[in-house]
């Protein structure tokens, strides 16, 4: 596919490239444990995770320094999250919500960087993200209800005759949330970042150029909006999961 | 211009699917739009709904998503 794309004269590079993954360290076999710049962007996006959270909290003001503001006004944001959307039994997975926003927030602004790599622009990141909620939410669902965490699929409110017909549409959109759940993330992402790619390509055409800078400019200001409401919508969705599987009953 | 017919129809089902993202940038400005006319005659109510515009327009987009997936999967999967 990539060589059709260079024979070509006219765009030099693939708006698809920047998502290849590629060892850092030499060779081209990728293993398990090859180190490639996925594995070096998503070790910056924990570090400057750690980096907020940790060093930014270290003084422990009563009146917060700079750094020690931002990390508190992300951790009221998500508890508030949780509360208003999941309720307040919730509040015991506020580690593992917290923990999802800040990754997916660090890895997108992270991609954002000129030359980065946007980890999230994969399926393969997102989906395990989202096959993790995906379980979380099926096991302590089981866990806390028991059978009856299957009343959800049966929705008690409906008339008797159309309980078969919605408990199949149910069960389908159960298991569809993991698939879209990944897939918006990642196609938001890997989307965003082609757009930007294939309007760079066309700066290459001196008569067209300065619309082009111009449309890289406002597509970048939209990709720095949608990379923080997609996390957010990531976390929040999460969330009104998490409600299911705490109160299955409609 | 070279080429055997299941490219051309390659390329037609990616431009076909891309269809599917105008239908959710529908949907996603319907659900925004109508969210501000409501905002705007309830402003103080407003403030506790953003949650439920964002999840309404993530179900909305999710969609789209998935036409865009199908025009991806149609150019370099297939």
């Amino acid at each position: 596919m990539a060589d059709e794309v260079y024979e070509d004269d006219g765009l030099v590079f693939h708006p698809m490239d920047q998502f290849i993954v590629t060892p850092l360290f030499g060779g081209d076999e990728v293993h398990w444990y090859t180190i490639t710049n996925v594995t070096l962007w998503l070790a910056l996006g924990v570090a400057g995770i750690a980096a907020m959270m940790v060093l930014g909290t270290r003084g422990r003001a009563t009146v917060p320094s700079k750094s020690q503001s931002i990390a508190e006004l992300a951790y009221t944001f998500i508890y508030k999250m949780v509360e208003d959307v999941a309720g307040k039994d919730a509040l015991k997975f506020f580690p593992y919500i917290m923990t999802l926003f800040l990754f997916i927030v660090f890895a997108n602004f992270l991609g954002l960087v000129p030359m980065a790599f946007t980890t999230t622009s994969h399926i393969a990141v997102t989906a395990v993200l989202a096959l993790g909620v995906f379980l979380t939410v099926t096991i302590v669902g089981f866990v806390k209800n028991g059978a009856s965490f299957l009343g959800l699929f049966w929705v008690s409110s409906a008339p008797l005759p159309l309980r078969p017909v919605l408990a199949v549409i149910e069960v389908i959109s159960y298991f569809v949330r993991p698939v879209s759940h990944s897939i918006r993330l990642a196609g938001n992402m890997m989307a965003g970042h082609a757009v930007i790619k294939v309007f760079a390509g066309f700066a290459a055409i001196t008569a067209v150029a300065p619309i082009s800078v111009l449309a890289v400019t406002a597509m970048y200001g939209l990709e720095v909006l949608v990379s923080f409401i997609q996390a957010y919508v990531f976390t929040i969705l999460t969330c009104v999961y998490l409600k299911d599987a705490l109160h299955p009953h409609h | 211009m070279e080429g055997d017919i299941a490219t051309m129809g390659q390329f037609i089902g990616a431009g076909l699917a891309a269809i599917g993202s105008g239908a959710a940038a529908i949907g996603v400005g319907n659900v925004a739009g109508n969210f501000l006319a409501g905002a705007l005659r309830n402003p103080s109510a407003a403030g506790d709904q953003t949650a439920t515009l964002f999840i309404g327009i993530a179900f909305a987009e999710a969609l789209g998503i998935f036409a865009f997936l199908v025009a991806l999967l149609l150019m370099f999967a297939v």
